[in-house]
């Protein structure tokens, strides 16, 4: 494994910074100790460089000029293309567009650091006055600000470290990965994300597993049940390990008691339906498991539901354990 | 007269480019712009009223529980249902949380490593602030990003996750806390509370909270010359940084940490050393100078948000919010200020707003609010119910939800038609502070407090001391 210094520009446009400021909660080490120990040398970023102003200006320019070096280029946020570009202007009348696309065509390795900057995201929700796009997709679909063939210099395509915010986790392990270059296109998933979470899914380890085995509901977010027939969880559907790594130390969406919303998915911020619901047909849910045929999903969770346990039926519309599991018999008064 | 554009400015929350005029060497007109504009307003139209709740935290990374906390103000006024103590004690420690957290960051990460740079290296003080606090290599850096991580343990256990957390409900909470967990929580804010007392103050939360007079805030500097916040005092001295970025002297502070006794910090207008209550209906949005559709004041709850990017007189994305034709200041002075805090009384009594004492206001925020949240912690009733339920549709049509992040006053202003959004209006706490010129010509605080800045050398220290001091949030400004 070949470890070098690499030199990193993290740059944000169309976003809300959530990416950066989850990067922060990243624990043993810290953030910029372990920037170090990866070997990426953080050359600028908008939130924690002392270059301000004209000297960070100037650093930009010469990046995108190319007369110095620039190995790894991440965006956070979409770009913001609507209106000749502006809705997101530099100091000198410059559109951010036009510079992200100038550092694209420099840097080794180009990095879309959250669902906006991979996809649009929530930025491109709605109506998308804005023109928000992602660098490589738009939306579901390859092109985005940089074209569907786009490959940076070092020959990747962008890495889409999709998520709203992304894990620290997530995010470190893809500059570690790409750092050593040990990232190759086969570990990015059809959507440009690392397979090494993307290829799990957040029904992976939930913590209301028991309940989704026999189809045992919650009919609001906080009761114990399992979220998916009406709470609109996603977490059978959605590509994130969110439940086998914790968030914040121990967190996860359904830990924390609300459904997931697929945030690693182009499109999530337009369900076509309420966040809270689960839209249905004929009393099933209309979003079925990844890969699960319906006739089979019908048939089991008609089965499941037969054989639901009245403890697991009982807490599964309480806020807490009501009902606790028995003991064996030699256990009993 | 010779024009100066400064940007783009980091350590910042989000992008900001500022325009100077200079007469006799000094700034004789600022104009703030906020170049980034995404639309949140109308991305929440047409959906489902509790929608919200997943839009809006997505608007600001760093003030994510506050968007979270006035859309859940305002939806609990729309569905007429209120949450149990123990689902406000919850919120109130998820906010806290993030606004603990902020105060840290904007100390640690972006306003001190400015006193760091090599422009300082002639000042006695600057060898060892370049050592505990240059930019991301300074020895603060690490632990306090460490006792961060571990204070943010709080929205793992409590929230799920953080940025981003959809826990906060009209009712109250989606997670209760059992009786292990609580006494995780007290160990991870115990050893919070050892950070801050060993490293920012250097003495116990209450002895800085005690703190009531600028003579008192001297004499700590001097007993305590190792502490970061003593370090600060010191170089504030050094410099005369009370002499920096005094505004209009008008603050405006919207009520923080609800219990059944009433909010901890008090919503309210101060002027002139006396605080008034706040009227919500003498709140406007002005878009004279946005790159935004209208021009003189709007009412927010009939308000509208339409870019127009090539507005001739336009230049930011941010409207101007105004208390009765007024500009005002928001943020952790201004809360103060409405406690009736003596030290920043008497900071304010002397020298106005400022970047001292802007500075200390947040801080010495930091001191109160760990104690507070030990007693709500104590205070949860575990048998009780942390959320009610929320009834199938609103009951309302139109509601206000208002807040404190931890830079200031955040309002949304939300109506309804068949269950759906129609109009979404929100003023974010850096809206109020960096909004451009209004109709009347009218200069934003920020403009206001840069005027007079000598502003020659290179990096224009003196106005990114300024601008910092307010830790701004573009990001919320423009959403």
């Amino acid at each position: 494994m070949a470890w070098k210094n690499k030199r990193l520009l993290w740059l944000q446009s169309g976003g809300c910074g959530g990416c950066t400021l989850s990067l922060l909660n990243t624990e043993a080490p810290s953030l910029f100790t372990t920037l170090a120990d990866i070997g990426i040398e953080l050359i600028w970023h908008p939130s924690f460089a002392e270059q301000s102003l004209d000297e960070a200006m100037q650093l930009l320019q010469r990046l995108a000029d190319g007369s110095e070096p620039l190995d790894m280029l991440c965006l956070e946020g979409a770009v913001m293309t609507g209106a000749a570009g502006r809705f997101h202007l530099l100091p000198d009348g410059q559109s951010m567009s036009t510079l992200i696309e100038q550092l694209a065509r420099r840097a080794g390795q180009v990095i879309a650091v959250g669902t906006c900057a991979a996809y649009g995201g929530i930025s491109a929700a709605g109506d998308n006055l804005t023109g928000a796009t992602g660098l490589n997709h738009s939306g579901n679909h390859p092109g985005g600000l940089l074209g569907a063939d786009f490959h940076a210099a070092g020959g990747l395509p962008v890495v889409n470290i999709s998520g709203c915010p992304t894990h620290p986790g997530w995010v470190l392990e893809t500059l570690a990965l790409l750092a050593s270059d040990s990232l190759q296109a086969a570990d990015l998933d059809p959507l440009g994300r690392p397979r090494f979470y993307a290829d799990k899914l957040v029904h992976h380890g939930c913590d209301k597993n028991e309940f989704y085995e026999f189809k045992a509901s919650a009919t609001a977010p906080g009761q114990m049940g399992c979220l998916m027939e009406h709470v609109g969880c996603k977490g059978t559907q959605a590509h994130a390990d969110c439940n086998s790594r914790g968030w914040n130390g121990e967190g996860s969406c359904l830990t924390g008691g609300y459904p997931c919303i697929n945030c690693t998915a182009p499109d999530f911020a337009d369900p076509g339906h309420g966040f809270f619901s689960t839209p249905q047909v004929a009393g099933f849910p209309v979003g079925l498991p990844t890969d699960m045929p319906k006739a089979w999903f019908v048939a089991l969770s008609t089965l499941s539901k037969s054989a639901t346990p009245a403890r697991v039926r009982q807490n599964a519309v309480q806020d807490r354990i009501i009902v606790p599991p028995s003991l064996p018999k030699k256990n009993k008064a | 007269m010779s024009r100066r554009i400064l940007g783009p400015f980091n350590r910042v929350e989000g992008d900001l480019n500022i325009t100077l005029d200079f007469a006799d060497g000094k700034v004789s007109a600022a104009r703030v712009t906020a170049p980034l504009f995404r639309g949140f307003e109308r991305i929440l139209l047409g959906r489902e009223a509790l929608d919200a709740l997943a839009i809006v935290p997505r608007i600001c990374g760093i003030c994510s529980v506050s968007q979270s906390v006035a859309a859940a103000h305002a939806l609990s006024s729309l569905y007429g249902i209120n949450p149990p103590p123990n689902g406000q004690r919850v919120l109130n420690l998820i906010h806290a949380v993030e606004n603990i957290a902020d105060h840290l960051s904007h100390f640690y990460l972006f306003f001190m490593p400015d006193f760091a740079r090599a422009d300082y290296q002639q000042q006695p003080w600057h060898a060892a602030t370049l050592a505990r606090f240059q930019a991301q290599r300074g020895s603060a850096i690490a632990p306090m990003l460490e006792a961060r991580a571990l204070l943010m343990r709080f929205m793992g256990s409590l929230a799920g996750h953080w940025p981003h957390t959809l826990c906060l409900q009209p009712g109250g909470v989606t997670k209760v806390v059992s009786a292990a967990e609580r006494v995780r929580l007290q160990q991870w804010l115990r050893s919070f509370r050892r950070y801050l007392e060993q490293h920012t103050f250097g003495q116990p939360l209450e002895a800085i909270a005690a703190l009531d007079s600028q003579a008192a805030l001297e004499h700590y500097r001097q007993q305590n010359p190792d502490a970061d916040f003593a370090c600060f005092l010191h170089i504030a001295d050094n410099l005369q940084l009370h002499t920096l970025g005094r505004s209009y002297d008008r603050f405006i502070a919207a009520p923080a940490y609800a219990s059944a006794e009433g909010s901890w910090s008090p919503a309210g207008v101060w002027h002139a050393g006396h605080s008034q209550p706040l009227a919500l209906d003498a709140i406007s949005e002005d878009s004279h100078s946005s790159w935004l559709a209208g021009d003189g004041p709007a009412a927010p709850l009939h308000n509208d948000t339409v870019p127009l990017p090539d507005k001739a007189e336009g230049y930011s994305w941010s409207k101007a919010p105004r208390l009765a034709g007024a500009a005002a200041e928001t943020g952790a002075l201004a809360r103060g200020l409405l406690r009736g805090e003596n030290l920043l009384c008497d900071m304010v009594a002397r020298d106005g707003g400022n970047v001292l004492s802007r500075v200390v206001a947040r801080l010495s925020e930091v001191a109160r609010i760990v104690p507070l949240m030990e007693q709500w912690l104590a205070g949860l009733q575990l048998e009780q119910p942390f959320q009610h339920p929320c009834p199938a549709a609103p009951v309302q049509q139109q509601a206000i939800g208002l807040t404190e992040a931890a830079r200031g006053m955040l309002g949304h202003w939300v109506t309804l038609d068949a269950g759906r959004i129609s109009r979404y209006q929100i003023i974010a706490p850096t809206t109020w502070n960096f909004s451009p010129r209004d109709s009347q010509g009218l200069p934003g605080p920020l403009e206001k407090a840069l005027e007079g800045v000598t502003a020659s050398d290179p990096q224009a220290l003196q106005v990114q001391h300024i601008v910092r001091s307010f830790d701004p949030c573009q990001v919320c400004t423009t959403h």
